[in-house]
Parts: structure tokens; C-alpha cells; sequence
């Protein structure tokens, strides 16, 4: 659709780390009892993936599951496909307690991508970023210097952050600069 | 004088030439130089002056301890005060200057409050400015500023960059000596990960200059062959030029690094802030040399004996041809041999113990070298320079027994642990009577999160003063550091060392200890803020017996050293004036950082663009291209107005009301609060949180709700929609959007936990236009879609649909008292949908407005805006806002604050409109002044206004204000004064000053 202007229209820098705008995606923030089996099944049917473990994250394509408290999951869809799978949500849960809504323009997604992508993220990140410390399969919800962010590693030093789509121009412009010089080598 | 010497300089490359300037002056230097041992080297002893009584000061010290040697450097952008030389290496073309003097470092005026010093004793501050009161902000205070203060603050930007690096860790080793270097072979041989930092360029501390052996290889090969094995560990982290700065609780360690400062050409940032968590912290801080008190100790040239000794080899600079030591333990003999070894004359050691025959001092004795025992100095002579040395009895009162010409004084009082990180996150101390020193007490470290310590101290720094006893202990703090980390493996066997004997040091806090005043008030102990022996003294005479006291009386470790030097010799004086124990005084407290970083260092990326995160709508760089003057809301940035062409901002403001109120205006209103509230509860939630009834509202409709906080004030404001009958959306103010998500999980999570409730903010998810003004419908109607008619959408309505072709939600609600919609759509679809609006709206008159407008339009409808009418002493009481608060319900946030007599006391300010008598506006927060004055003599008030415009509807000033019994009084007439003097009078009318029967929004 010509009318969807994304937050940062596209913009990377490449280099060494390349920060990249990540596109549309349609991201679901779901509230409700997660283990009850109506809201398990309808996730798996929404994503395509497993529940994830606390702090985990399970991932599929563009689609996913992330745990973000012992009450809340974020499902990431294709961005033209978020306002059906709260619909679907809807169905199913229908009768019980629970919140389901399409976030997917609030927010802001970002990749930070190649050699030093951790240092560059640690250089504006409080988290623990050692493989160990954030390892494939977690979803870490912190800040990036001033702002919340979820980070994680899709691949080894192919990072996402998901931001507020109103702060993605601080992000991007947080991590370009980052970037811009080697990390101490450390990560 | 001072000189290069022909040979020595380990850390020297004497092949590489570097010029430099001191004062203008140009001077040369080599690669591996600090600032200090190259001007040294230049025979520049005169460095600085001190603080108060601009004493000629020359260095003491050769490290981070130096009080002395401090600079302004760099120029422009590049200009920073208060370098300190002794930790700042030698680069081509560096430019530096001393400070604190006027019109010369030679010649200084203000030397001449040294011979006024017996009438600015301890506390003369205090003392004297005190009084008469008027003379302080006139006289004194200006006098001070301009004499006192080091370095000349910057005049422009800083233009280098800094940054910041979290770091996890299992241990973190602060110093890179030997000790840290065998706590780190430890911890990292037991596969802990390890990050090992020393603030200088180089590792091994100051063992190689001792001559240690250690392995059966000499120092500087065994720390070769160190650093080489830790590198080659993958877990292990070497950082050199990164000081240790501060040790905070969970672990948390702060360290500096200084990644240019040495090559000011190379990219990159300046400085880098390591935000570390450890698990386990070491600290091998090493040790700190302590001055003896004798008279005249700060003349230039007088040095502490290690410093002596790292000069000539580290850097190959002699302090003087003959120097005198003079001791009260073994170590200082070093600096004797050192020197002799160097083609140097030692005329005497003056061992103020009355026997000395460990191995130094024989080696010493062989080399033919005069070892003067129970002696000390009755006073140095010279006054910019070291010309003699009068020796005295240190026993005696100081008659002086032989006069020694020499230029330079070694002086060794013994060495202090540098206990700082230990100390910063509350390490405790003990005294240690064998060494004269405060040491870390092992038993009572700082504490984790676990109850058990997460320090530990290794090496000289924990007390161990030989070689062999600080890779002793500083492998076994290392082993042990990892073990608490959670490693497993060997550590296998630690590095050993070969120790001469030393005898013990004996305590001297006064040399002589008998010293007459007149000696005792020529004794510095603090060199930078010139704090001496008899004013520490004259404290405790007083009655300060705190030692914390003390310090800020004298002023004694309060400069930018913070009593590195002086911190032990302080306090031992206070000891002995209030003839207390040493432990029994105890220390002033140890605070983070080390040595001052630098300011950039501490903003890291956070400077420029990048200062705060600026928030910005999906419409953000159409009104950046439009003419929009911004202004901050919250975190966002929301245009003011759209300024076209030449005309003023107050123009453009002007335009936008009367086109709004006569055609089409446009509100970019995203930055609105967002809050989707849902659950089987939602409506008995919202009845608590807002004063009005929001469970009776129906879906489809809006309803204006109040929220207060539980003391009754009124804390933010808004349209509630609901959509089904477990949803509704709350909007809030644009700056309450994260604070009433907050406020309301806090009830939710603390208060009414068993409520089915879920909240979640959708702020930012919608891009919302405000359509508003006799030509709203016509334009939703040319785009096409919804039925948007009165009989369809009638006020306070609210409805999903499209309109020309985007997906919407449209709300039929008006802040401005004109016929108005406000759309939600997509955030991604905003800038199409509010380019859309601009386009067809073309044919009706369109314009956007900014929040002045808004604002306007608000208050010619009597409209209150939180943060204007309310500044959280106002409840909804005060603002006429009766009709808002439920009679009907039990129980609301703020119902019984609201009860409170005081919130109940008719004289409370009330809401009213005013209208100028001349047309003019109201100056903004000005008071209406009332009949007599208060009990402090200024007229009483009687009102404030708390909102006042120019409204061009109405051709005049409007404002609105709370007035004393204002509903009771209309048509009166009341009086603020303004700055100038003159005064706007007001007449007292209905808030409402537009449209009172709403029929323009009604249609």
C-alpha cells in the first residue's frame, strides 16, 4: 500500500556493523494467562512457533513468539497480517481474560548486522551482550542509552532492536555512531 | 637543577624527539615522556601555585597522586584545566600552561597572602566573610572568585567525543603491577573471564624500578613475559590507560580510559567510560608514598623518594645533582642507590630512626654513602628552588645541627595502601601499627547482593609491602576472586619473589617531633589547598574533633588530589593534637572517582543530536519543512506554530486562530496519550481513577474525564472512549502518557492485584489529526467514505470506518469549540493521510495550526490544560470543574483528600476569566496584588493568572486566573502589577469568553 511510510523510510548506514532499517512487521502485544491452552494454540496457529520460555524468544521467517513478562507475549507477523491474527486471537480467547492488540506502527525495528555488532550495541546497552549472556533464543527487553528496546540475536552478530517508532531516528542515529569506530574487542 | 641524564629511561625511546610548549616556551622531549619528567628534564621545577597563599610548587609525586602538577592544555574546542602532568604522556606539538598565577608563574601578586598567611589561618573563610553580611556579595566573594580557582574554565564546546562500554565480567582486576598481574594470571589460568585495567601505558607498576626479582628474572622481563602469557588467554582482557574509578554496589565498577589524550591526532573517541559488572572486583591499586612534615617540605624540588627514584629510571631525569634523603624506613635507601648508581651525589640519608641496619641501608653504607641516624630536617632553604637542608635531632626541638647544601630532598614517610576502590562501596579499614598505615580489613568487605563480599584487596594495595608477600597474596586474591566468580579450574602454582630484609619503618608525623610553631606553620601537608600542620592543629585546639570536620574546615584533601597525599599525615596530625589513637580518629570517606575523569567521559554519547531522545510523529518532517516553530512537549518536539512567509511567529499564531474559526485547520495531535484498558473490571477501574463516572458510559460514545492523584490534586485529563464493554481507550495529556500507564499498573500490580484489568499503552500506534472549523465535514465528505453527518456522528460519538480510503477511527470531540473531528489512523498512514487532508482540504481553506493556536482556541472556550491551570496544588474544585466529579460514586482517587478541610476552605483561588480594560495581555503568571501587606512587608495577593492570550476572535486580552472568591465577584475590576512597574487592570468575567451555548461545535 503506497500510504505506509515506515519510521526511518529505509535508512542504513553500512560498514564493518551495518545498521538497517528492518522494515514492516506486524507485532501483537498479547496479555493474558500464558499457560492456558486456548491462547497456546492460537499463537502457534498465528506464528507458527512454539511457546517460548521465559525470556525466550522463537522464531520463523518474519514470524515469532517473544516473552515479555510472566503475563505478556509479543507475536511478530507480517505486517499486513497483523490485524487478522488479532482477529484470530479474538476468536479464540473469546470469554476469557485477556488483551490483544496490533502495536505493529508504535513500534520500530532495526537490525544491527556483521563483525562487532555486539561491541557496537554494548557501547549504548546495559545488558549482558556475551554469547552466554544473551544467547540465541532470548529476546532481552532493556534500554539502548535513554530508551526501551528488545534486542536479540537472530544469527550470531545479526541483531534485531525493536524500538518506539517515534524514537527510531535516536536509535538508528545511537547505533550509526557507535558504529562509526571499532569497540574495544572485548565481545 | 634538574636534567636528563645521559643514560637510563626504561620507558624511554631517546631515538624519537618531541616539542613541546610550557608557557609558550618550547621545550623538547621523547617519546615515552610524561608531561612531567620531560619539563623536569627541561629544568622547569616550578610548575604551579598553590591554591590559597600562590606558593611556587614544583612536583612531588610522579603519579596519579601529583597535587601539584596541574594544567590548563590544549586551545579552543580542545581546552581543558586541571591536566595532570605526571599522568599525561609527552605528544608532538602539545601546548600546556601553568595556572593559578598572575601576571607570571615567576612573579605571582598573590603571593603576597603567603606573608599575610599568619592572619588567614584554618577556617579564616569562616571567620572572616562572616561579617558585615552585605561585604560577602559585593567585596569577598569577588575578591575569592578572582583569586582563588585553579584552571580557567573552557569558553567553547568541547569537541572531542566520548563514549560509553558495559562490560560483563566474572572478575575485574584494577591495576596492572605485578600484584594485578599475578591476580589475573590466577583468576585467568581458573578460566574465570577476566578484565584486567591499569591507568597507565605501561604494566608492572613500580616493581621494575624497585629492582624486583621475581621468578629468578628481573622485573621488567618477568612482566614482559606476563603480559605475554595473559594475552594469549582468551578469556583475559588487558586494557592499559584504564583507571579503576569506582567501586559501586551489585558489583558495579566504573574505569576510564583514555584512548587519545596521548595521540590527540587519532580518530575516534577521546575518552571511553567502562560501566562494568563484575562479579568479583580486585583491587591492586598498589600504594601511595606519604610526605614527612618537616618546614619548607613544599619548596620545589623537595620529591618523595619514590618519585626521585622513578624519574631516573623510568625516564632518565635527575631532580638535582645532590640530593638529600631523608627516611623513617628502609625503602627510601632505593632512591639513594638509585641516585649514587647514577653518577649522583647523596649527601646524607637523614634516618629520622634511631637504628637502621636492614640490607639497603648496608648496601647503601657500602656504596660510601653518609647515613645520618635520628636526625631529620629542621627546615629546607631555598624559596622557588632547593638550595640546603638544615638538620636537626629528630628528637629534639630543632636546633639546627648542620647546614647541607644540596638541590633536591627525597622524602619518605612510608607507604600508604591505596584503599579507594576497597573503601567506595564500604570496605573497612584497619589500622596497621607495624606499618603505619590504614589496610583493607579482609573480614569486612563490601557486600553483594548475596551478604558476602565482592572485593578483594591483593598486594600492596592489602597491605603486603615486599615483593614476595604481593605475589603471595595477589594470587591468592585472584584465585580466591575467581573461585566466588564461579570458575573451576587449576590455578597451578603462583610466581614467586626474592625480597631484601627490610627493617621496620618507624611512625614520624613531625619532623622534629618537639618542632616550634613557627617550624610547624611552614609544614604543608595538604600542597594544593596549603593546608599545614598547624592549622590542622589550630582545628582540634577549636574543638573539631570529627575528622570529616576537620577536612572541611582546613580545607585539608578537599582539592582536585582529594588528599592522596595528605589524607594519612591529615588525620595523624589531628591524632596527636587531640591525643587520640590514629584508628580512633579514623579516615575521611573514600569517594568514587579515583582522580577526576572528565565530563565528557560521564555523557558518553549524549551530547548534540544524540543529547536526548527526541520524539517525533509519523508528520514530524512535513511541519519540519512547513514553517514549524517547535517547541518541547514532554519528550516530543510539537510545532508551535507553522510560520509562513515573512511573518512572525505571533502572526502565524494569529492567522491559525481566525482560519480555524472561519474555515479548516489541522492539529498534528498524535502525541496524545493512548491507554487501551480492558477486562471484565475496566469499568470499575476507571471509576477509581477518574473523579466522573466512566462505567455508565455506553460503547460509541466519549466522555471528558478527570484523574487526580490520592491527595485530591489534579494530576491529567482527557476524552475516554469506550469501545466495547470490556475496552476502553484512554487518551491522556501528550507529557502523561508514560505516567498514567505507570500510575495505573501501579494500582493494578500494589493495590487491586485480584482486578481483571489489562492496560497497555497504544500511544504511539495512531497518528491523530485534530479536523476542526466550519468546513470539517465538508472535507471528510470529499474524501469519501464514513458517514460522518450529525445524525450519524453526533457529539461526543465515536466511530471505526474509512475515509478516503484509510482506515480510521474517528472521534467527534472538540478542544477548540469548533466543529471537529479527531482522527486516528495507522502510524505508518499518517503522513499519507495528513497529506491527503492538506489536499483536498485546499478548495476549504485549509491550514495546520500548532499548539499556540490550540491553546488559544482552548482558553477562549474556558478550557482548562493541565500544567497551565494546574500546577499540582489545584483539585478540580478550584477550576469549577464540579460537574466532573461523581456524587454518586463510593470511593475515588483524591474523594477523601478532597474532603480535607483545606481543600474544602472557601478562600481557595477560584477559576475565572479576565478581561483586560485596555485590550492589553496579561503578562503571563503575573499576581493580582489585594489591600495591605504581609508579616514580611510585601503586598498581599489576592490571584494569579494562569493562562493569557491575545485572542484575535475576540480582538483583546483574555486570560484566565484563580482570584480569592473569583465565581462571587464578577465585574470587579482587579490589579497586576508587571515588571515595569506599571500595572494591567482586569475585569473579573465568566471563563467562557466564546460561543457559551457550544453552538459552533454542535452542528
Amino acid at each position: 500500500m503506497s500510504n505506509v511510510t515506515s519510521a526511518l523510510n529505509g535508512r542504513e548506514v553500512t560498514g564493518v556493523t551495518t545498521i538497517r532499517e528492518g522494515g514492516f512487521r506486524g507485532m501483537i502485544t498479547l496479555r493474558g494467562d500464558l499457560s492456558n491452552a486456548n491462547l497456546k494454540k492460537v499463537c502457534k496457529a498465528v506464528t507458527g512457533v512454539d511457546m517460548p520460555a521465559q525470556r525466550g524468544v522463537n522464531m520463523h521467517g518474519e514470524s515469532g513468539l517473544a516473552w515479555m513478562s510472566p503475563d505478556e507475549l509479543l507475536l511478530l507477523v507480517p505486517h499486513d497480517a497483523a490485524d487478522e491474527s488479532v482477529a484470530k486471537i479474538d476468536a479464540a480467547l473469546n470469554g476469557t481474560h485477556y488483551l490483544a492488540v496490533n502495536v505493529s506502527d508504535a513500534r520500530a525495528l532495526i537490525t544491527v548486522q556483521g563483525k562487532g555488532a555486539r561491541e557496537v550495541l554494548a557501547r549504548v546497552c546495559p545488558a549482558d551482550l556475551r554469547a552466554s549472556g544473551l544467547p540465541k533464543g532470548e529476546m532481552r527487553r532493556t534500554r539502548l542509552a535513554q530508551v526501551p528496546t528488545a534486542i536479540w540475536t537472530q544469527d550470531g552478530d545479526d541483531f534485531a532492536v525493536i524500538c518506539f517508532r517515534s524514537v527510531a531516528g535516536y536509535v538508528f542515529d545511537l547505533l550509526a555512531n557507535a558504529a562509526k569506530t571499532p569497540g574495544p574487542g572485548l565481545l | 637543577m634538574s636534567t636528563r641524564l645521559a643514560t637510563a629511561g626504561r620507558l624511554l625511546d631517546r631515538a624519537s624527539t618531541m616539542e613541546f610548549t610550557f608557557n609558550g616556551k618550547r621545550m623538547q622531549g621523547h617519546e615515552g615522556d610524561t608531561l612531567a619528567s620531560a619539563l623536569l628534564a627541561n629544568d622547569q621545577m616550578l610548575v604551579g601555585r598553590s591554591f590559597k597563599y600562590h606558593r611556587p610548587r614544583g612536583l612531588v609525586a610522579s603519579g596519579a597522586e601529583e597535587p601539584n602538577g596541574l594544567v590548563n592544555m590544549g586551545a579552543g574546542a580542545f581546552f581543558e584545566p586541571n591536566q595532570r602532568i605526571t599522568t599525561t604522556e609527552l605528544f608532538e606539538g602539545l601546548a600546556a600552561e601553568s595556572q593559578n598565577h598572575w601576571p607570571s608563574l615567576e612573579f605571582d601578586v598573590g603571593a603576597v597572602n603567603a606573608k599575610l598567611s599568619r592572619f588567614m589561618p584554618a577556617g579564616f573563610y569562616y571567620k572572616m566573610f562572616i561579617h558585615p553580611r552585605p561585604l560577602w556579595k559585593h567585596v569577598y566573594e569577588p575578591f575569592i572568585r578572582k583569586a582563588a580557582g585553579l584552571g580557567r574554565a573552557p569558553t567553547e564546546m568541547d569537541g572531542s567525543s566520548y563514549e560509553h562500554f558495559y562490560a560483563h565480567v566474572d572478575v575485574l582486576i584494577t591495576g596492572g603491577g605485578i600484584a594485578g598481574l599475578a591476580a589475573a594470571l590466577a583468576a585467568g589460568r581458573a578460566g574465570a573471564d577476566v578484565l584486567l585495567v591499569e591507568q597507565t601505558a605501561h604494566w608492572g607498576g613500580r616493581a621494575p624500578v624497585d629492582g624486583a626479582q621475581i621468578d629468578g628474572l628481573d622485573g621488567d622481563t618477568w612482566v614482559k613475559e606476563t603480559v605475554q602469557a595473559l594475552e594469549s588467554m582468551d578469556n583475559v582482557t588487558l586494557r592499559n590507560r584504564t583507571m579503576g574509578t569506582g567501586v559501586y554496589d551489585h558489583g558495579y565498577a566504573l574505569a576510564y580510559e583514555r584512548l587519545t589524550d596521548h595521540a590527540p591526532d587519532q580518530d575516534g573517541p577521546r575518552h571511553r567510560l567502562w560501566r562494568i559488572r563484575a562479579r568479583q572486583i580486585v583491587t591492586a591499586t598498589g600504594s601511595i608514598e606519604r610526605p614527612l612534615s618537616f618546614a619548607g617540605n613544599d619548596i620545589p624540588g623537595v620529591m618523595l623518594a619514590g618519585a626521585v627514584r622513578d624519574y631516573a629510571v623510568n625516564f632518565g631525569v635527575s631532580l638535582g645533582d645532590r640530593t638529600v634523603v631523608v627516611t623513617n624506613n628502609d625503602d627510601a635507601y632505593r632512591t639513594a642507590i638509585t641516585l649514587k648508581d647514577a653518577g649522583l651525589d647523596v649527601p646524607v640519608i637523614l634516618d629520622a630512626r634511631p637504628t637502621a641496619d636492614g640490607s639497603l641501608v648496608q648496601q647503601a653504607r657500602e656504596m660510601g654513602i653518609r647515613v645520618a641516624l635520628g636526625k631529620g630536617i629542621a627546615h629546607v632553604n631555598g624559596a622557588k628552588r632547593v638550595t640546603g637542608v638544615s638538620i636537626c635531632l629528630q628528637a629534639g626541638e630543632g636546633s639546627e645541627i648542620e647546614e647541607i647544601a644540596c638541590d633536591a630532598v627525597a622524602m619518605s614517610g612510608g607507604w600508604s595502601p591505596v584503599v579507594h576502590l576497597w573503601s567506595h562501596c564500604g570496605g573497612k579499614l584497619i589500622w596497621d601499627d607495624a606499618q603505619s598505615h590504614f589496610r583493607p580489613d579482609a573480614s569486612r568487605p563490601p557486600l553483594g547482593a548475596d551478604g558476602l563480599g565482592f572485593v578483594v584487596p591483593a598486594g600492596a594495595a592489602n597491605g603486603a609491602m615486599s615483593t614476595a608477600e604481593v605475589l603471595v597474596d595477589a594470587f591468592q586474591a585472584g584465585a580466591a576472586a575467581a573461585k566466588a566468580a564461579g570458575a573451576t579450574g587449576k590455578t597451578g602454582r603462583g610466581p614467586t619473589g626474592d625480597t631484601p630484609k627490610e627493617e621496620p619503618m618507624a611512625p614520624v608525623w613531625l619532623m622534629p617531633q618537639g618542632a616550634s610553631y613557627k617550624l610547624r606553620s611552614k609544614m604543608w601537608l595538604d600542597y594544593q589547598n596549603d593546608v599545614k600542620v598547624s592549622d590542622v592543629q589550630l582545628a582540634a585546639r577549636e574543638g573539631y574533633e570529627s575528622v570529616e570536620h576537620t577536612k572541611r574546615y582546613t580545607t585539608l584533601g578537599m582539592a582536585t588530589d582529594q588528599g592522596k597525599l595528605s589524607n594519612i599525615n591529615g588525620l595523624a596530625t589531628l591524632a596527636g593534637a587531640l591525643n587520640a589513637p590514629i584508628p580512633a580518629v579514623g579516615t575521611t570517606t573514600f569517594r568514587p572517582p579515583y582522580t577526576p575523569i572528565s565530563m565528557g567521559a560521564i555523557g558518553g554519547e549524549a551530547r548534540g543530536e544524540l543529547f536526548q531522545p527526541l520524539h517525533k510523529t509519523p508528520m514530524h518532517d512535513w511541519h519540519d519543512a512547513n514553517g514549524a516553530d517547535w517547541e518541547p512537549v514532554g519528550h516530543w518536539r510539537r510545532a508551535y506554530a507553522f510560520v509562513r512567509g515573512a511573518e512572525t511567529v505571533e502572526q502565524a499564531v494569529q492567522r491559525e486562530v481566525t482560519n480555524t474559526r472561519e474555515n479548516l485547520g489541522l492539529l498534528d495531535a498524535s502525541t496524545l496519550g493512548k491507554l487501551i484498558v480492558r477486562g471484565p473490571d475496566a469499568g470499575k477501574f476507571l471509576d477509581m481513577l477518574y473523579t466522573n463516572m466512566m462505567s455508565t458510559l455506553k460503547p460509541g460514545r466519549c466522555r471528558y474525564g478527570l484523574m487526580c492523584t490520592e491527595n485530591g490534586f489534579l494530576s491529567d485529563d482527557g476524552v475516554v472512549a469506550r469501545i466495547d464493554d470490556d475496552t476502553f481507550l484512554c487518551h491522556t495529556t501528550t507529557g502523561g502518557a508514560d505516567r498514567i500507564y505507570a500510575h495505573m499498573e501501579e494500582w493494578l500490580q500494589t493495590e487491586w492485584w485480584d482486578w481483571q484489568v489489562y492496560v497497555t499503552n497504544v500511544t504511539e500506534q495512531f497518528a491523530q489529526v485534530a479536523v476542526v472549523g466550519p468546513n470539517a465535514r465538508k472535507v471528510l465528505e470529499k474524501l469519501g467514505g464514513m458517514d460522518v453527518s450529525a445524525e450519524a456522528l453526533s457529539f461526543m460519538d465515536w466511530a471505526d470506518g474509512t475515509i478516503g480510503g484509510f482506515d480510521c477511527r474517528v472521534y467527534r470531540i472538540s478542544f477548540s469549540g469548533e466543529l471537529s473531528f479527531e482522527i486516528a489512523v495507522p502510524a505508518s498512514q499518517g503522513r499519507a493521510f495528513w497529506d491527503a487532508l492538506l489536499e483536498a482540504g485546499a478548495e476549504f481553506g485549509v491550514m495546520p495550526y500548532g499548539t499556540e493556536c490550540l491553546h488559544i482556541m482552548r482558553a477562549e472556550k474556558g478550557f482548562i490544560m493541565i500544567g497551565d491551570e494546574t500546577d499540582g496544588t489545584v483539585i478540580p474544585q478550584d477550576l469549577g470543574l464540579h460537574w466532573a466529579i461523581s456524587k454518586k460514586k463510593d470511593d475515588f482517587l483524591g474523594k477523601r483528600a478532597q474532603e480535607r478541610d483545606h481543600m474544602t476552605d472557601p478562600t481557595r483561588w477560584q477559576l475565572v476569566g479576565l478581561e483586560t480594560t485596555d485590550g492589553s495581555v496579561i503578562p503571563d503568571g503575573a499576581y493580582a496584588v489585594g489591600e495591605g501587606v504581609n508579616e514580611n512587608g510585601q503586598r498581599n495577593t489576592q490571584g494569579r493568572v494562569t493562562s493569557t492570550y491575545h485572542s484575535p476572535t475576540l480582538g483583546r486580552g483574555i486570560a484566565m486566573g484563580l482570584v480569592l472568591h473569583g465565581p462571587d465577584r464578577m465585574g470587579e475590576v482587579i490589579e497586576f502589577p508587571k515588571v515595569d512597574g506599571t500595572s494591567v487592570k482586569a475585569k473579573i468575567v465568566n471563563p467562557v469568553f466564546f460561543d457559551p451555548e457550544g453552538e459552533k461545535q454542535n452542528v
